[in-house]
């Protein structure tokens, strides 16, 4: 009982963090038609640079801040070189375009930061007792923090100008371009928002488990079934699957190894996508 | 490529297959090896190609069928006496269409990027299953096996590096013009219709998801052969080559050289790995960052790939 507890409360954790990277992905996927197979490789780059201004000046919050604008400056220079081109073709070549960007900001990451586990020291110190544990406060305040930079996104989109310019693009890319609005320039802006999104999830997960250059990959994998489970290009969706495949792949860590459980939100997937395509969060799937 | 004669295109054939069979004669052992391994990753991208050029699937799944073929083919040499060649192409061939039939199954029923997932997914399932099942698998260290013996009916030696490059080339040759066969075949036709247009292949009347689940299990099994082969070369069986690296490999070769032509695979694969071994001489591992720019152009500019850039420059 005390286990699952301990469970629930970390598969929130977890779902909250993969919800922010999840919920970038899903907003490219939804106005772009773009999959993003580098999303969780700039949320990897984002937690070195992250790591490294936190290095040099010892502000978390700073390092933060300075990885999201690094990053979505990243994200601006990689949409407008390579993504732009391919607008109008077929999705396909997307995958295989971000594939390629993928590896090459793998190896760039290996070449820079070498292959050795960085540490993010913890902003928020202390703990506090939670049953046999000593449960870390950063984790809570990780939580707290992932959902206020998801719904200051939500805000934005909901009532911001741009925010209403990027949801009428994801609507009808012709008919927002007739009205006026830069289509062109709302992608690279969402490119830029979701890569900054990954970063500062990247930087806020660093203290969790070290920044190792693969985390990426693994972390591109979770968010895509996130992305699926909960609807493509569905924002909402997408943040209940991130805390509902955590929470079960929490909950099958108690019975089978971690390496394991990870298997538990793969068949999540599979099902997912043979009866309900549309996501399992869409209440009327057309 | 379809070539303007069937003369023109025999002769073309002939004279590849000289060259491919004379090659590990003149070359030093370190690129008769190499010439080898083009011909396995080829063969393993064309097995790709029967889905992403012809079918219009993208499969980021194939390290699973190379993967349980390496596997298949290691059970056979770990627990058969004597080891047998032909048993282990059996058991690779069986472990890889045993896959092929559950991803067959269940992803067909999915289009464009959801099927791509899956197959990855499914790719990622059978190396975690393969990774941390120590007991039979090795875990991460993979099953080491010596190399079988050839058997030809009576005669029987062992393998030397050209005579194995040899048996690869046979292989290789046959597996080549069985699905180039079956891709002029009225089933290769429907393949093609369902690449170009899926709801009208589907109004005319054919059981589009049958063809499909056909061409993913062909391909798996084309997959496997390559991983047994592989398996054999190296004597070894290992989860990295289950792992969905693997897969993008293929997937990169497949647009390097060319989709849908069966014979781009085979340039793109031997790009690639000339590539990878000139640029890690001096980049080490970092050969990536360099080959992944190439390929990121590549599919910008040159999406139809080395052969059909070749076949463009030459009717110019």
């Amino acid at each position: 009982m005390e286990q699952i507890i301990i469970q629930t409360i970390n598969g929130l954790v977890n779902g909250m963090v993969l919800a922010v990277v999840a919920s970038g992905l899903t907003l490219i996927f939804g106005i772009m038609d773009i999959v993003n197979f580098a999303h969780g490789d700039l949320m990897m780059l984002g937690a070195f640079v992250g790591a490294t201004v936190l290095g040099v000046t010892g502000n978390f919050w700073l390092a933060l801040a300075a990885a999201a604008i690094v990053i979505a400056m990243l994200g601006v220079l990689l949409q407008v070189t390579t993504l732009r081109p391919l607008i109008g073709r077929d999705p396909l070549t997307t995958i295989l375009a971000t594939f390629g960007i993928s590896l090459v900001l793998q190896k760039y990451a290996l070449w820079q930061w070498g292959p050795s586990v960085r540490r993010i020291t913890e902003p928020v110190p202390g703990e506090f007792r939670l049953f046999y544990l000593q449960y870390p406060w950063y984790r809570v305040a990780t939580a707290v923090l992932a959902g206020l930079i998801i719904g200051g996104l939500w805000l934005f989109l909901k009532y911001g100008k741009y925010g209403i310019w990027i949801r009428a693009t994801t609507q009808d890319r012709v008919m927002a371009q007739a009205m006026g609005i830069p289509v062109p320039f709302v992608h690279t802006a969402v490119f830029a928002i979701g890569s900054a999104m990954a970063a500062a999830s990247g930087v806020l997960f660093g203290p969790f488990a070290g920044v190792t250059q693969t985390m990426g990959s693994d972390f591109t994998l979770r968010a895509f079934i996130v992305v699926v489970v909960g609807g493509m290009g569905n924002l909402g969706g997408s943040i209940l699957a991130a805390i509902f495949v955590s929470l079960i792949e929490a909950y099958a860590a108690l019975v089978v190894s971690p390496a394991q459980a990870g298997i538990v939100s793969f068949v999540v997937l599979v099902l997912t996508m043979l009866f309900r395509p549309t996501g399992l969060f869409v209440p009327t799937p057309k | 490529m379809t070539p303007r004669s069937p003369a023109g295109y025999w002769i073309a054939f002939a004279i590849v297959l000289a060259l491919l069979t004379t090659a590990p004669l003149v070359l030093p052992p370190f690129w008769q090896r190499f010439a080898t391994e083009i011909l396995i990753w080829g063969l393993l991208a064309m097995s790709s190609d029967i889905l992403i050029g012809y079918t219009g699937m993208v499969s980021f799944g194939h390290s699973a069928f190379f993967g349980l073929g390496m596997y298949g083919g290691a059970a056979a040499l770990l627990t058969v006496k004597p080891p047998s060649l032909w048993l282990a192409v059996l058991y690779g061939l069986a472990g890889a269409g045993l896959v092929a039939v559950f991803v067959a199954y269940f992803a067909t029923r999915l289009r464009d990027i959801y099927f791509a997932i899956s197959t990855l997914v499914f790719s990622q399932i059978f190396y975690v299953i393969i990774f941390t099942w120590t007991e039979v698998t090795g875990g991460e260290n993979g099953l080491t096996f010596s190399q079988p013996r050839l058997h030809l009916g009576v005669w029987s030696d062992r393998f030397t590096p050209v005579t194995f490059h040899w048996f690869v080339l046979a292989v290789v040759t046959l597996s080549y013009l069985l699905v180039r066969r079956v891709t002029q075949s009225p089933f290769g036709m429907v393949l093609q219709s369902i690449r170009e247009n899926e709801p009208r292949t589907r109004a005319i009347g054919y059981h589009v998801e049958r063809y499909k689940m056909v061409a993913v299990m062909l391909s798996g099994l084309f997959a496997g052969l390559a991983g047994v082969l592989y398996a054999i070369q190296n004597k070894f069986a290992a989860p990295d080559f289950v792992f969905f690296v693997v897969s993008g490999e293929v997937v990169i070769f497949n647009v390097m050289g060319g989709m849908g032509t069966l014979v781009g695979p085979f340039a793109g694969a031997a790009f690639f790995l000339l590539l990878r071994e000139g640029l890690s001489r001096f980049l080490t591992e970092y050969y990536l960052i360099p080959l992944g720019i190439i390929f990121v152009a590549m599919v910008i500019f040159v999406p139809q790939g080395l052969l059909g850039f070749a076949k463009r420059a030459l009717n110019r």
